[in-house]
């Protein structure tokens, strides 16, 4: 079957494998825009700690035998752990001063981390294998389905949706919009906000690495897997704007289409198709689809 | 209700900066249970900076500071708040992305006694009405009225306002200056920045002036008018 | 973030400061591997142009790289494929830096500041995809074997010794522009802007067109290091559009000082000679990289000639 002179079989693929993408790019930015909404900093690790989950996943099977399962429980509280760490220790004594050297602390330690890994394991990926419950594909007449792409796009469609639940309709989350508008006030109603901060960098940095121990089984377990994303991303972030959490999901799935649909049909413009469409909405809407002008 | 004359708040030699800059140069303070307490003193004279400085807002502290018997002066905001403290700053500080309603119930309960939510409507009618705008939406005055009552369901008897009555239509702050008579009456003990004498002269119990980070100024309202003539020289009128 | 300046003309320790490097650069080569020091050189005025953005506007890009290797790319072309000039070339390349940046600065001054370094790093990272595609650029060989050619059609360049003096004379040419541009009265607006824009704007001041005048003056001499390094080294490639790129110049000027005259001088040596000896060591030098920004950052944000300055309480 062909639609618009192309085989549905290649469209459909191409779709799937955008909107996959779009799965990564909804959670990340998500994290990135949770973080960023109450620390202000732009948390450059984001990458690094999204390759840690991939990598906390991959060690955990050929180490200590953990099934998916198991990394996907533990990546994310192992890996926010040392992201709430970093947050007291570093993050913590940043915040008087220009919101840029926060920025450039997550950077470096980004370096860091990816640098750290690259020297021990190499540039090349390392495969891991795809859980066997979700061996297998779903025909569905006009395209094959993956039985384990279904189940990330509905696992990150759930955690994206659970986490905008979460901060747009529940108490914590109201004490979270509250102390991004105003810490000082919220602390002086007796909210601890200096640890709800701290736990709010562990959660964004747990969503990253979550995000990656998803990747695991579809992309390469690699040091670089986090740098190549993590600047698409930004350019996602900024098309979205980071005004509304809706707004970071529905960008990062939507881009990921476009991406896809980019690939059948002009595919050398892939790789630069996001950053054409950043170009576009600074042009006519610099504050980002959702965002809104401060 | 009873008051009795324990000491709820007292400040002794208290010194705050914001970084490099000193704005408190010993301030002493002591307030009574059921008191009510007007700060006095010019712009800048550091009225707003001693309310902060109670609370842990402020760089560094040094001196001691006790509410309700407890040495806070080295205690995180959050730590002061919930030894009976509300606080409404001078800004208001009604949070957009919330409604008139989730603002009211934002802050915790911090210990048993504070208003339900019934009661507070019944103290603010037009709150219940506009419960579901946005919080920024309100006007001037029923913001005014949102920031003090939210402070009340939290079960905090030491209330510290700052300037409520600034920038509001006359009617409204006669609406305020019976709100604070209803607390009073209610057992609240309130320190109250104003710079509107006018508001705090018949509220007051007693009457602090600070001038350049220090109080130079102490009376019950029973001595003010043998205190007039140098309290308008404090506050330039 | 910077230390403000103590007056507004260059103090005295300035013009000795710049006596000495001049000194250095002249002496140096006596001893020092000619290519090394040219090397240095490019990386010092890249990161002088940057800091140009950075320390006296306040602006943090993490694209910088776009501008350098741009530059880069079109000098090594020129002077290859259409027998330019070194000159000309180099001319050509920077004005082609000044094209970019304009465009750049014209996207990324219209959000604020903490947008403006994902911004940039997109755009440069749009560059780096450009440059892996497109046919001129030669891909992931780059452009090799590129002619220094005759400087105005007389002096060979192929000597070390004339190329040396002649990135020398770019070198101090572009440096000296960028101290009296911070000297001047833009650069005090600049600053001005910096410190507190709400009150510039109050002012009077079209903050966001200085901004986009201090991006592209920043991006031009980005462009003019970038192009003379591709005749030095006679090479144009990935690495020099590469995000990587953008993060060193960073480092050395954090390194360095932000917001001081020489610190980038330094801070680029230090970084270039680092890369040079620890070569062999692959990784290392990335996670060697990211522990100095976590230093800098958390103990010594005012870098070597931040702290100098700062304890001779003169400016740098």
């Amino acid at each position: 079957m062909e639609i618009f002179g192309i085989p549905s079989q290649a469209l459909f693929g191409q779709l799937l494998i955008g909107l996959i993408n779009g799965s990564f790019y909804a959670m990340l930015s998500l994290g990135l825009a949770v973080i960023f909404g109450l620390l202000n900093i732009i948390n450059f690790t984001h990458g690094a700690q999204y390759m840690l989950g991939a990598f906390a996943a991959y060690l955990g099977l050929t180490h200590l035998g953990l099934s998916y399962w198991a990394s996907l429980l533990l990546a994310p509280l192992i890996t926010g752990a040392t992201g709430m760490l970093i947050e007291r220790v570093m993050l913590a004594r940043l915040y008087k001063l220009d919101h840029l050297y926060g920025l450039l602390l997550t950077f470096g330690l980004a370096l860091i981390i990816q640098g750290l890994f690259k020297n021990h394991f190499g540039a090349s990926g390392m495969p891991y294998a795809v859980p066997p419950i979700f061996a297998g594909s779903f025909q569905l007449g006009f395209m094959f389905l993956p039985k384990y792409r279904a189940w990330v796009i509905v696992m990150s469609l759930l955690t994206c949706l659970l986490t905008w639940y979460v901060i747009e309709r529940t108490k914590l989350g109201a004490y979270l919009r509250a102390a991004t508008e105003r810490p000082e006030l919220v602390q002086a109603f007796g909210i601890n906000v200096p640890r709800m901060i701290t736990l709010t960098y562990g959660f964004g940095v747990g969503l990253a690495a979550l995000a990656g121990v998803m990747a695991a089984p579809i992309y390469q377990v690699s040091p670089l897997m986090g740098t190549d994303i993590i600047i698409v991303v930004f350019a996602v972030v900024v098309i979205g704007g980071m005004g509304s959490i809706l707004g970071a999901i529905l960008t990062g799935f939507g881009l990921g289409l476009v991406e896809g649909l980019t690939k059948v049909i002009y595919p050398e413009a892939s790789n630069t198709v996001i950053f054409l469409i950043m170009i576009i909405v600074l042009l006519f809407k610099p504050a980002g689809l959702f965002g809104s002008e401060k | 209700m009873v008051t009795d004359s324990t000491e709820v708040l007292s400040l002794q030699g208290v010194q705050a900066y914001y970084g490099e800059s000193h704005v408190l140069h010993g301030v002493d303070l002591s307030v009574k249970s059921g008191e009510v307490v007007s700060l006095l003193g010019r712009n800048g004279a550091g009225k707003t900076s001693t309310l902060r400085a109670i609370l842990g807002l402020v760089g560094r502290r040094s001196g001691s500071i006790r509410v309700f018997g407890q040495e806070c002066v080295g205690q995180s905001p959050h730590q002061v708040a919930r030894l009976g403290v509300g606080y409404c700053p001078e800004e208001r500080g009604i949070f957009s992305s919330l409604s008139c309603e989730e603002n009211l119930l934002l802050p915790p309960t911090l210990s048993a006694g504070g208003m339900s939510l019934a009661e507070i409507y019944a103290m603010f009618p037009n709150l219940q009405e506009r419960k579901n705008s946005p919080g920024t939406r309100l006007s001037g005055g029923e913001q005014q009225m949102l920031a003090v009552a939210r402070i009340l369901r939290t079960g905090a008897k030491l209330l510290l306002l700052d300037e409520i009555s600034e920038g509001l239509a006359p009617v409204i702050v006669q609406a305020l200056a019976r709100m604070i008579r209803d607390l009073k009456a209610k057992g609240y003990t309130i320190v109250m920045v104003e710079q509107n004498f006018a508001f705090a002269e018949p509220l007051a119990d007693r009457f602090c002036v600070m001038e350049h980070g220090q109080m130079v100024m102490s009376f019950a309202a029973a001595q003010l008018s043998e205190q007039r003539a140098q309290l308008n020289e404090y506050l330039g009128l | 973030m910077t230390q403000s300046s103590k007056s507004d003309s260059s103090s005295r320790t300035q013009w000795y400061a710049f006596g000495l490097m001049v000194l250095a650069f002249a002496v140096l080569p006596f001893w020092v591997y000619p290519i090394f020091l040219m090397k240095v050189m490019c990386f010092a005025l890249f990161a002088c142009a940057f800091n140009l953005l950075i320390g006296f506007s306040g602006l943090l890009s993490f694209g910088h790289a776009m501008f350098f290797g741009m530059a880069g790319y079109v000098s090594a072309h020129a002077a290859k494929q259409w027998g330019l000039q070194p000159e000309l070339a180099i001319a050509l390349a920077t004005l082609s830096a000044c094209a970019l940046s304009t465009l750049a600065g014209m996207l990324a001054i219209r959000r604020q500041g903490i947008y403006f370094a994902m911004i940039t790093l997109a755009l440069a990272q749009l560059v780096y995809f450009l440059c892996l595609q497109a046919p001129f650029t030669g891909g992931e060989d780059g452009i090799q074997g590129v002619p220094r050619g005759k400087l105005f059609g007389l002096i060979d360049l192929k000597s070390t010794t004339a190329m040396y003096l002649l990135v020398m004379a770019i070198f101090l040419g572009g440096f000296g522009l960028i101290w009296r541009i911070v000297s001047s009265p833009f650069g005090e607006v600049l600053k001005a802007i910096r410190e507190n824009e709400p009150r510039a704007l109050s002012l009077g001041y079209d903050t966001s067109f200085f901004k986009l005048i201090a991006l592209i003056l920043s991006g031009t001499l980005a462009g003019l290091a970038g192009a003379t390094k591709a005749l030095v080294f006679q090479l144009a490639s990935l690495t020099d559009v590469h995000w990587s790129m953008s993060g060193e110049v960073v480092l050395m000027t954090l390194i360095g000082g932000l917001g001081t005259l020489f610190g980038p001088v330094l801070g680029a040596a230090v970084i270039v000679s680092m890369q040079n000896y620890l070569a062999d060591l692959g990784s290392w030098v990335t996670v060697a990289q990211g522990v100095i920004f976590v230093v800098c950052v958390m103990a010594f944000r005012k870098g070597v000639i931040g702290e100098l300055a700062s304890w001779l309480k003169r400016p740098l």
